[in-house]
């Protein structure tokens, strides 16, 4: 484990003070992703209404509202993933880095190099060991060629606080690990292309309560290096883990603020109604 | 709690820079290439199939001209089949086909249906499954060993015991005359039934067995005995996927050449008796085929060869149909 | 609660039928059965006594003799087998490929549905398409003849199997691929693929097996031969013709090969 600043953080409830901060939110937050009237639709769903958002940059931004409200739309959006959904059609711009990511020349596949996406459930490459899965983004695009993949492969595993649990093991399956040990391997191995933003659909949704913790600890050491942008059902989580956060109701975007503020003092009733527990 | 210092920066090599195309998007790949040709290359390989089933069907057409123009629609009711004298009529196929292929499913529908009931209702699952396995190897015993099989045990059980017998207390029909040869329509259409049983009674077991709790039990709670379940419950359940078992095995019985060849004893002849020899499209074709010296008899050779193909399309279209009323209505429930 | 009181004769009539015609059933089954186990015991019996090097390695000897062998028969058949792979797996493996991956449309349908037709079609009548494709031209009987024709029989399976087994990957598998920016054609051949191999083998192992029994395709195409056969353009034996061109004593050692090629297979 490499050493380095302990931050207490207390387990708290919604209402309670909150800890301060994440770390990377002290420096001047820069826009990371700039989402300017996007609309998704699924054939005749209008699943995002004139989204319009700046996400900043090297910070974790969560996603929060209840089912059906659109925020997984986003979330796939921003890595051109809701492409593999026969019918969908997409109005707006999304601009990552300067680079606008839904230009209809941008090839999905290099977008999808640099933004990378960790889903619901755990799913490592079933045929692959533990070593072929993290390597496996960097060798089937021919990205580290003259790059020792050894190095490369316990970097990534370091960087998702995972190589001690197995590096005595990394020629097992990657589907020999536990559903945490999993997801944080799907992390690494989705770190190991050196993506600029990280995008997470529900990381935690399948896992108990441990691993939850062991992969929120791991996506606040990432938020100075990359730019994270979670999506989750749990209000806690996001409160634990952001720097901003965004409430999404039926597809619109409701409200995007300060993460303490949102879950202390939101300006819009819905959103208030949301984090109290009235619906969701 | 420990957290990584946001300082920490791996060593790594650098992501190639996005290429900044003039004017055009900074993530343009020169050419999905690889994407393409992938794609095309699995189309190619598709459309090659359709190339192929038509390109049979074209030529069975093409190579059987000359047949076709010298007889037209003669060609199926005429019962005289003399290569020497170059007269083709192939009635006696068509009639032996039709006969044995008949023969063959009335023997081992109620069977194959009755013995499928056992194992899906009845017996232990463990039991019916080995069982199940077990016949399902039956199936994949080739033809020409069910042919050895027929000559070497069937026909000389159906000379020695079955015709005898059949002579004796049913000869007064048509259909049981004549000497007892061995060979001829009923060994073939014995052979075909047990060539065909083990696909009937695998595809109704499966059938049967995936009817739904919810109806089973309906109808028990109703009251009704183990065989009132079965027969009032998962036979209708299963009706359509039987038919359809039933026309693929048709289909099969009417193209089986090898089996049917070595025990029908190939004589051309149209004959209401099950006794006498036979002959059917398939083992005329693979017993003549070799001989055809001139192009007529060629040409009528692939005419048969023509109207078996369109038989077993037709028999097997309606299969289909059959199986996928069935996935549909699976599908609702 | 009041126990319903039925009628207990005729329940007792219902039930009885019922266990009759239960009955029947288990005759069915157990004249099918048994007509199972006598020819599967038939062909053990007969058949391995018969398997010795002799049987293995020696031509044929002139009608008549005894002893002799099928090895050319041996030969001929892996030959033809190895052709037929050669003809009918890729264009049987890509098919099912394009059905699994690009196949939801019109042109999949198509597809599909040809395909059952092609695996409906007799397979002496293939023989004839064989036959007009390359023995007319050729003027001569050939193993590739043989060998095309066994290898269209061959597409079916190979196309259905396939398809099946790559749409068993789950979605999550090739979400995680897309995800990494890995183009799609790798994530078919380099994960989707590896990950549905094992059933997609097994697949084409069984397809194998059922088309090294057939023996209308090869009559007036590959035909047989009683020496070897020099390479793929001469007619050559294989060990279903070959069983069907032996005269009566050797039949023993036709059945040899094919109890043995049943339960290799």
């Amino acid at each position: 484990m490499s050493p380095s600043t302990l931050i207490a953080r207390p387990t708290i409830s919604v209402s309670t003070s909150l800890p301060p901060p994440p770390l990377a939110a002290a420096a001047p937050a820069k826009p990371g992703i700039i989402i300017r009237d996007l609309n998704v639709w699924f054939g005749d769903n209008h699943a995002l209404k004139n989204v319009s958002l700046e996400i900043p940059d090297k910070n974790v931004t969560a996603i929060i509202g209840p089912s059906g409200c659109g925020k997984s739309t986003l979330i796939r959006a921003l890595n051109r993933m809701h492409e593999t959904t026969p019918g969908a059609r997409v109005q707006g711009r999304v601009t990552v880095h300067g680079e606008d990511i839904l230009d209809p020349e941008a090839d999905p596949v290099l977008v999808r190099r640099k933004i990378g996406m960790v889903f619901q459930k755990a799913n490592p490459f079933p045929t692959l060991s533990i070593y072929e899965n993290v390597a496996a983004g960097l060798k089937l695009n021919g990205l580290a060629k003259g790059f020792p993949m050894e190095d490369i492969v316990e970097e990534s595993l370091r960087d998702a606080a995972l190589w001690d649990e197995v590096k005595d093991k990394l020629r097992q399956p990657g589907t020999s690990l536990s559903g945490g040990q999993q997801q944080r391997l799907c992390i690494a191995r989705a770190l190991a292309v050196r993506p600029d933003v990280l995008l997470l659909d529900e990381p935690c949704s399948a896992l108990d309560p441990i691993s939850t913790a062991k992969i929120e600890e791991l996506i606040l050491s990432l938020a100075g290096t990359f730019t994270l942008v979670i999506v989750t059902h749990n209000m806690q989580q996001a409160a634990r883990v952001s720097g901003k956060t965004a409430f999404f109701l039926l597809g619109e975007l409701i409200e995007f603020d300060d993460t303490p503020k949102i879950f202390t003092n939101p300006a819009r009733k819905e959103t208030e109604d949301y984090i109290t527990g009235r619906f969701g | 709690m420990i957290v990584l210092a946001p300082e920490h920066v791996p060593a790594f090599p650098p992501v190639p820079p996005s290429r900044e195309a003039a004017g055009g998007s900074a993530f343009s790949r020169s050419g999905k290439w690889g994407d393409r040709l992938f794609h095309g290359a699995a189309l190619s390989f598709s459309a090659g199939i359709l190339l192929l089933t038509g390109g049979i069907g074209a030529s069975l057409w093409r190579n059987s001209a000359l047949s076709r123009h010298a007889f037209g629609w003669e060609f199926l009711i005429g019962r005289v089949w003399d290569p020497v004298a170059g007269q083709f009529g192939a009635l006696p196929f068509l009639y032996g086909t039709l006969l044995t292929s008949a023969l063959a499913l009335l023997i081992a529908v109620p069977l194959g249906v009755g013995a499928a009931i056992f194992l899906s209702e009845l017996a232990p699952r463990r039991i019916s499954d080995v069982m199940s396995f077990l016949i399902e190897l039956l199936a994949a015993v080739p033809s020409v060993i069910y042919g050895l099989l027929g000559i070497f045990v069937l026909v000389p059980l159906v000379r020695r015991f079955l015709e005898p017998v059949l002579g004796k207390t049913l000869g007064f029909l048509p259909l049981f005359s004549g000497p007892p040869y061995g060979v001829g329509f009923l060994s073939a259409g014995l052979i075909l039934a047990i060539m065909v049983i083990p696909f009937i009674i695998t595809v109704t077991r499966e059938v049967m067995l995936s009817t739904p709790k919810l109806l089973r039990e309906a109808a028990m709670a109703l009251g009704a005995t183990r065989w009132e379940v079965a027969t009032t419950v998962a036979l209708p359940f299963a009706r359509s996927g039987i038919a359809g078992a039933i026309f693929l095995a048709l289909a099969r019985a009417l193209g089986e050449t090898m089996a049917v060849t070595m025990v029908i004893g190939n004589t051309p002849v149209v004959s209401a008796s099950l006794f006498s020899p036979g002959y059917t499209m398939a083992a005329v074709l693979a017993n003549e085929f070799t001989e055809a010296s001139d192009p007529l008899y060629l040409h009528a050779l692939v005419e048969i060869g023509l109207v078996l193909f369109g038989a077993t399309l037709v028999v097997n279209a309606l299969a289909q149909l059959l199986v996928w009323s069935v996935k549909n209505r699976g599908g609702r429930r | 609660m009041t126990l319903i009181a039925f009628d207990s004769g005729r329940y007792r009539r219902r039930k009885l039928f019922g266990r009759l015609a239960f009955a029947s059933t288990a005759l069915c089954a157990a004249g099918v059965l048994s007509a199972l186990f006598f020819i599967l015991g038939y062909l053990w019996v007969h058949g391995i006594s018969s398997i010795n090097w002799d049987f293995l390695t020696k031509l044929p000897k002139p009608v008549g003799e005894t002893g002799g062998g099928m090895a050319n028969a041996l030969v001929g058949s892996a030959e033809l087998l190895g052709l037929a792979g050669l003809f009918g797996l890729p264009t049987g493996v890509f098919a099912g490929i394009y059905l699994s991956e690009y196949g939801h449309n019109r042109f999949g349908t198509i597809v599909r549905y040809t395909t059952d037709i092609l695996n409906g079609v007799p397979s002496i009548v293939i023989g004839i398409f064989a036959y007009t494709l390359f023995v007319l031209p050729m003027r001569r009987f050939t193993a590739l003849a043989g060998g095309a024709a066994l290898g269209a029989m061959m597409i079916p399976i190979a196309v259905r199997t396939t398809e099946e087994f790559m749409n068993l990957v789950p979605t999550s598998v090739r979400e995680a691929a897309y995800a990494l920016g890995i183009p799609r054609w790798k994530t078919v051949v380099f994960i989707v693929i590896p990950t549905a191999l094992r059933g997609i083998v097994t697949g084409i192992m069984l397809d194998f097996a059922r088309v090294a029994g057939e023996t209308a395709p090869l009559l007036f195409t590959a035909f047989g031969n009683r020496y070897w056969s020099r390479g793929i353009l001469e007619p050559t034996s294989s060990l279903p013709v070959m069983i069907t061109h032996t005269p009566f004593p050797p039949m023993r050692t036709g059945t040899a090969r094919p109890g043995r090629r049943a339960w290799f297979f």
